[in-house]
Order: structure tokens, then C-alpha cells, then sequence
């Protein structure tokens, strides 16, 4: 990071800061305008939070060690580069953000650990971080105990809603359902075969789908498979596949089980012309790792691509670059991580005070038209965001054209019926 | 009374004793806050599986690199009685199925397994915690020493043991709560676990089971049966030869081992609200025996004590050094047993007696014969 650090000059850097200044923090900018002088930190904090009359101290708890990390790496970077540029713009109710960074260390009892230690020690205004269904649920308890504010980055599986958590990234039924729509009107899929890795998220996610698949558009599951996290042995799935002849793979395999599974289909000849598949778990960080040339032609459901082009959106890849390097790559939950100090700026302004409370009962109705890098976003009363979802399919360079986008859809975390 | 204090180990053992009862329930409790407590507390349930190697592998020469099954096996138990308890039909009225544990509900489960039931009772799961791991620990010692499976071959299998019973648990999620573990536990018999006082009382308690498990540990090896052990560790034909069942009492330290880790796990549940697989798998298991080398593996107050240091440790550099933590936590592991192999004790009692004798002589004093800290082996 350090050495990535030196590659540019600094003013093409505070050129680029100033852009995504004005990019992203029109609205917030104008809100603090509006409140004049910085109001006095009595008033700002009344629940004993680390809020000084110049800084305020935040949480950043990810996986910086173990077999997590090189997913979460990208949302520590984006948590630091979002509160970089806050604290550029004069900071949030005119106090400098400082951040501790801890080491969940993809175990979820130290995440625990941690999170306690942040919000019992540090006395932290909000952290931002967890990433894996896992870690959320160690953290959840310690949370609602001690009247934290998480901001949650990763798309997951939905049925929760607690009171100290805002939800960045989509839950299930967002992912899911408009990407199924698609499939199915577009290219007459009637049959599906759901494959995902062996935890709470592909196993709810696939029991949306199948139910969507089902009842909704009249179609046919004719396979269901599940493989251990780490998996690599994919070949007796593959020749079930292509036994069954499904339209659709649907398919939510994580972490390094993915390389083997887009090897191995490969390998059996399976290309996209063949044999269509939809992912729910591929983002830029995973085609990383799994080969470039592996993936092309394959679909991904997500709200947001790297390659999106809204001005928000350049702006924010053109200060990631800056920041850590021409060939830094953004997925979708590095983008969710950087929305988290973004969201928390805006509903702490609003609500004019640190407080857990009245900053999560101001989240609620928060508004974005544009200037966050995916576009127009909603924060619902449920702490879940109403957003477009889209369908990219991985070109050779490693980057996804976006060939579908959704309508605005709410967020659905307690589907009915699924 | 001589009698019973030689039948512990002579004088020392109690003077180590006091002097580590001091430290954890009279000074730490002084000098820490109660987040800081509650690490301790968890650093103290390792500290039960530690002692339970010093038993198994420092005396009995039985390197199990499975002890997570056990620590687990408590941890479950404990969890599942704590989540039924938590899992009321009011506090659960959202779900498809109230009544029955979140993640069921999640994974279509409509209906609370059997093997769940027993858990619905405070006794029966106390029991279980004892009988689960003790019963298992059994079935595995039985199966392995009466065949004359000893040695490394021993340490794999119970190694391959702890890694099935992670991929097992992973597997049924449904049943068993997935990577997840089984979290968010509340209460237990109506008493809030989460609170600050009830975490210092939970503290306490634990220090307690700790320094009975250490004195239970001293006992065995002070008696008939700790030496029959050292013995069977050196030369186990020999003690074959003498007409001893050599498996009978493999099979029955590692049991007791096993039942100490799961005390361990119960309290570990306990204290941080949450069983996962992970402290059952193959790095965790490892990391116990590593508790255990580090604080002297034929030292049962020194394991106790390794655990507690090595986890310590392991939190305060990783606060301090986010990346670089593991890789120094690793150096001091390599440092430690090339330089001390006989870990922390085996320092202590190396220099203690030479700096005690030093100072005496200083003072213009000679050391009277048969002082106990000169002649006691770490033990």
C-alpha cells in the first residue's frame, strides 16, 4: 500500500479529491453549510462516545489475516479512502474522523472479540465492517448490547433487521429476483439447476430462487447441489449439469472453491454458449483470482460494476486508483464498504449529533439521487437500500458490461412466502 | 492433614496455588476493567485443555492434537441449553416455526431435533458436558490403545477426528447452526450473562473450576497412578511386562483430559455467548497444544499459565500490529521451544532456585536442605 502510495504526484491527487469532493459530497457539503458554526460537543454526544471538539474515533473491523482477508482487504481500503475524502471536505459536524483498524482475523469469536473492545474501549461512534454471515451474527449480540452502530457491507441473505446495523450491500431478494426475471423473459430459461457453497447464504439465496422459480415463473428445478466451503472437486457436478441440461446454472460457489469451479467447467467444454450461468457470488475481486479468461462470458447479478458509467462512479474509481494503484480492482462490497462512512456522514448531520439513536432514526428516508457510485439510493426504514440491481457479463479484460438493469427495487429482508 | 498435602505434592503445590489464585481473582480484577476481565475469562477456558495435555501428553507421552473435540463437545452442550432458553416462543414469534432455535427456522427445520430435547434441562445438560466428551474420549482411547495405536499415528488420527467433526457440523446446519456456530445466547435459568456483574461472577466461577482442575491434576500425578504414567511414557514395555494394562490407563488419562477441555468449552460458552466450529477444528486443536508447550508441558501450573500468556499475547499484538501479528506470534512460538523446550516452567524452575539461592546468600543466609523450590521438579 505504502509503496502504491508513491506512484502518483500530488496534484493530480488533490485534483482528484477535489473532483470526487464536488461529485459526492455536494448534498452533504450543503447540509453542513447550512448548520453554520460547529455545535458544541455536549450537544453532538450525550452517550459518551470518543467525540472530542476536533475529532471523532470510528471502528474499521475486517479480516486483515487468514483465508477472509483477501476479500475484506478491498473494504478496508474503501472504508479508509471514504473517510480520507471526509475528512477533506472539514470532517463530519466539523470534527476530523480518526479510525482504529482491528483484525478480525477470519475468526469470528475474535470478531466478537473486537467488536466489544471497540465499543466497550474505544468508545467508537459507529464501526464499519463484518463481512461474512459468520462474523455479522458474532458481532450482532455485542452490538444491540452496548447500543453500537454497525454499517454492514456485504450482500447476504436477508431475515435480519437489528436496530444497530445498517445493511450496504443487497439482501437476497434485491439480488435474486429481477436477475431470475431477466434470464427468463429474455432468454426463455424453464429450467435451472442451483449450485452454491455449503453455508447460510447460497442455502437461503437458493431457497428464494427456488421458490421464485417455481411459483413465479412456472419453471423447473432440476438440481439442487451444495459442496463444503474450500471445495475443489467439482467434476461430478459438472457431468450431472450436463446430464440434465439445465437453461440456467444459478450458481452462489465462494471464495477459492470458485477458481476450481470456473476451471473445471471450462475444462469440460462448458462455455457460456452451452451452458448459461448467473452468479451471485462473482464480483471483480473474484474474477481476480479466478483467471480473467475463465469467466468471460458469464453472467453476474449485483448492484454494482467497476464499470459503470455514472460521474459518481468515475470519480470514485479514479481516487481508488490514486490511492492504491492503476490495477486496484472495485467489486460490489468494496463499493458497499465505501458507501458506510458516506451513509453515517449524511444521518449524523442530519440528526446533528453522534448519537447511536437519533443517528440510525435520521438514517431512515436518507436520499441519494445521484453521487454515490451506483446511482440513485434509498435508506429504508428497515436500514436496508432501495437500489437498481444489474446483470454484467465478464468481458476478457476482466470487467463486466452491464446487460440488464432493474427498476428500483426495495429491499425485502423478511420475504413472504419464500 | 501432612498426609493430605503430600497426597497434592508437598507445600509448594499450594504455595503455587495461592500465589496463582492471588493473580487471577485478587490482582487482575484490580487492575482491569471488565471488557479486559472477560478476555482473561476466556483465556482461562484455554487454560483447561492445557492442563488436560499436561496430563495426557507431558506425563502420559499421548500427543493429542484433537482436544478441540472436546473443548467443543462442552461448548455445544452448554450453547444448545443457553439457545433453547433463548429461544422462546415470544422472543421467536417472527419465525415460520416459533419455539425452535433462529437457524432452524432459516434451514426449513419445522420441528426441534431429538437429540435437542435433553437440552431443554439444566441437569441432563450439566451432565452432558461431562458424559458427552467423556463417553466419546472412550470410544476413541478404547479403540486406539487396546490396538496398540500409539505415537504420531495417535495425533493424526485424532487430529483427522477434530476435522471431520468440523466438517460434520458445517455440513448440518440445520441441526447444528453451520459456520455460524450457535450465537446470540442471552440467558441462563433467567440470569442475563451479558451484564458486567454477571460477567465478573462467570470470571470468578471459572477461576475456581481452574484451581480445582489444577489440584485435581496434582493429585493424580503425586499418586501411585502419576508415576505408574511417567513410567509408561519412558519405557511402556516395561511397565507392560510388570502386569500393568498399559491401554487401560492410556485410555483413562485421556478421558480425564477430555473432560477438563470440556469444562473448558462450557465456560467458554459461557463467557463469550457463542460456540463455533471453529474452535473444534484443526487449528484450534493445534493452537492448544502450542498453549501447552509454550507454558511447559510437564508443568500443569505452567500450561495454565502458557495459555493464559500465549492468548494474551496473541490479543495485544494483533491491537498493536493488525498485519503483522500472526508472523510474530509464530517467532516467539519457534523461540520459545528452541530455547525453552521445557517451556515457561521449565525456565522458571531452572533459575528460580539459582536467583532464590543467590539472594539468600546475599542476605548472609544458607539455604536449609530440602528446600522445596530447589528439589521440585516443575511439575
Amino acid at each position: 500500500m505504502t509503496q502504491q502510495k508513491t506512484k502518483f504526484c500530488p496534484s493530480g491527487r488533490q485534483l482528484l479529491a477535489a473532483l470526487t469532493l464536488t461529485a459526492l459530497g455536494c448534498s452533504a457539503m450543503l447540509d453542513s453549510v447550512q448548520a453554520g458554526e460547529k455545535p458544541s460537543t455536549e450537544e453532538v454526544n450525550t452517550t459518551g462516545l470518543a467525540v472530542t471538539d476536533d475529532t471523532v474515533r470510528v471502528g474499521i473491523l475486517h479480516s486483515l489475516t487468514g483465508t477472509m482477508a483477501i476479500s475484506e482487504t478491498g473494504s478496508v481500503q474503501a472504508e479508509q479512502l471514504a473517510i480520507k475524502q471526509i475528512n477533506e471536505q472539514g470532517g463530519v459536524l466539523g470534527r476530523q474522523i480518526e479510525y482504529i483498524v482491528e483484525d478480525g482475523a477470519s475468526d469470528w469469536p475474535t470478531f466478537a472479540e473486537k467488536a466489544r473492545k471497540l465499543l466497550e474501549e474505544d468508545d467508537v461512534a459507529s464501526v464499519f465492517g463484518a463481512w461474512t454471515s459468520a462474523s455479522r451474527k458474532a458481532v450482532l449480540p455485542v452490538f444491540e448490547q452496548n447500543n453500537g452502530l454497525l454499517y454492514y457491507p456485504t450482500f447476504y441473505e436477508g431475515l435480519e433487521q437489528s436496530e444497530n446495523v445498517i445493511y450496504t450491500g443487497q439482501e437476497a431478494t434485491q439480488q435474486i429476483l429481477a436477475a431470475l426475471d431477466w434470464v427468463a423473459e429474455t432468454h426463455g430459461a424453464e429450467t435451472f439447476y442451483l449450485v452454491g457453497s455449503d453455508y447460510i447464504w447460497p442455502r437461503t439465496s437458493m431457497k428464494i430462487a427456488r421458490t421464485h422459480i417455481e411459483r413465479d415463473l412456472g419453471g423447473e428445478v432440476v438440481g439442487e447441489d451444495y459442496y463444503p466451503l474450500g471445495n475443489t472437486q467439482f467434476g461430478s457436478l459438472i457431468n450431472k449439469i450436463k446430464l440434465r441440461k439445465p437453461d440456467l446454472v444459478f450458481a452462489a460457489v465462494v471464495g477459492g472453491s470458485n477458481v476450481a469451479w470456473f476451471k473445471q467447467l471450462n475444462a469440460a467444454g462448458m462455455t457460456p454458449e452451452r451452458m448459461p450461468m448467473l452468479t451471485i457470488s462473482v464480483t471483480e475481486d473474484e474474477v481476480l483470482g479466478i483467471g480473467k479468461q475463465n469467466v468471460a462470458g458469464f453472467w453476474s447479478s449485483m448492484k454494482y460494476f467497476q464499470s459503470l458509467d455514472i460521474p459518481a462512479n468515475n470519480d470514485f474509481v479514479a481516487a481508488f486508483r490514486a490511492e492504491y494503484g492503476e490495477d486496484a480492482v472495485i467489486g460490489d462490497v468494496t463499493e458497499s464498504a465505501y458507501l458506510g462512512p458516506w451513509l453515517w456522514k449524511r444521518a449524523v448531520e442530519k440528526a446533528g449529533s453522534f448519537d447511536v439513536s437519533r443517528v440510525t432514526a435520521a438514517s431512515a428516508g436518507l436520499e441519494w439521487q445521484e453521487g454515490l457510485p451506483h446511482g440513485y439510493t434509498r435508506l429504508m426504514p428497515n436500514h436496508h437500500l432501495s437500489m437498481r440491481t444489474r446483470i454484467g457479463e465478464w468481458q476478457p479484460d476482466g470487467q463486466a458490461r452491464v446487460i440488464f438493469e432493474s427498476e428500483i427495487i426495495e429491499p425485502n429482508p423478511f420475504p413472504e412466502g419464500y | 492433614m501432612k498426609a493430605m498435602i503430600t497426597a497434592f505434592g508437598g507445600r509448594i503445590t499450594f504455595i503455587q496455588l495461592a500465589v496463582i489464585a492471588a493473580l487471577l481473582m485478587v490482582l487482575l480484577p484490580a487492575i482491569t476493567d471488565i471488557y479486559r476481565l472477560n478476555l482473561f475469562g476466556k483465556y482461562l477456558t484455554y487454560a483447561f485443555v492445557a492442563v488436560g495435555l499436561v496430563l495426557c501428553w507431558g506425563h502420559g507421552g499421548i500427543l493429542s492434537l484433537g482436544q478441540g473435540i472436546f473443548f467443543g463437545l462442552g461448548g455445544y452442550c452448554m450453547a444448545m441449553f443457553l439457545k433453547l432458553e433463548a429461544s422462546t416462543p415470544e422472543a421467536t414469534a417472527s419465525q415460520t416455526t416459533p419455539g425452535i432455535p433462529d437457524f432452524m427456522d432459516w434451514n426449513r427445520v419445522t420441528e426441534l431435533p431429538w437429540f435437542w430435547e435433553p437440552f431443554n434441562s439444566f441437569t441432563l445438560t450439566l451432565m452432558a458436558i461431562v458424559v458427552i466428551p467423556a463417553v466419546f474420549a472412550w470410544l476413541i482411547g478404547y479403540a486406539m490403545f487396546k490396538r496398540r495405536v500409539g505415537g504420531v499415528y495417535f495425533a493424526i488420527i485424532t487430529q483427522a477426528i477434530a476435522v471431520i467433526m468440523t466438517i460434520l457440523i458445517v455440513g448440518q446446519q440445520g441441526y447444528t447452526g453451520g459456520i455460524n456456530g450457535i450465537t446470540d445466547l442471552r440467558t441462563l435459568l433467567g440470569w442475563d450473562i451479558r451484564t458486567d456483574s454477571a460477567r465478573t461472577i462467570l470470571y470468578y466461577a471459572c477461576c475456581v473450576a481452574l484451581l480445582l482442575c489444577l489440584l485435581a491434576s496434582r493429585y493424580l500425578l503425586e499418586s501411585r497412578f502419576g508415576r505408574l504414567l511417567i513410567a509408561m511414557r519412558d519405557q511402556e514395555d516395561r511397565v507392560r511386562f510388570s502386569g500393568y494394562d498399559v491401554a487401560n490407563m492410556k485410555v483413562f488419562v485421556f478421558v480425564v483430559a477430555s473432560v477438563f477441555a470440556a469444562i473448558g468449552g462450557a465456560f467458554f460458552t459461557l463467557q463469550v455467548g457463542f460456540m463455533s466450529p471453529t474452535f473444534i477444528g484443526a487449528v484450534a486443536s493445534i493452537e492448544m497444544v502450542v498453549f501447552c508447550a509454550v507454558g511447559g508441558r510437564l508443568s500443569v501450573v505452567g500450561a495454565a499459565v502458557g495459555a493464559f500468556m500465549v492468548s494474551w499475547s496473541k490479543t495485544t499484538l494483533s491491537e498493536t500490529f493488525p498485519q503483522l501479528w500472526p508472523v510474530l506470534l509464530g517467532a516467539l512460538f519457534i523461540a520459545v521451544v528452541m530455547f525453552f523446550p521445557r517451556g515457561l516452567a521449565g525456565l522458571v524452575s531452572d533459575y528460580a532456585p539459582q536467583a532464590l539461592s543467590k539472594w539468600r546468600r546475599q542476605a548472609g543466609r544458607t539455604p536449609p536442605s530440602g528446600d522445596p523450590a530447589a528439589e521440585e521438579p516443575s511439575r
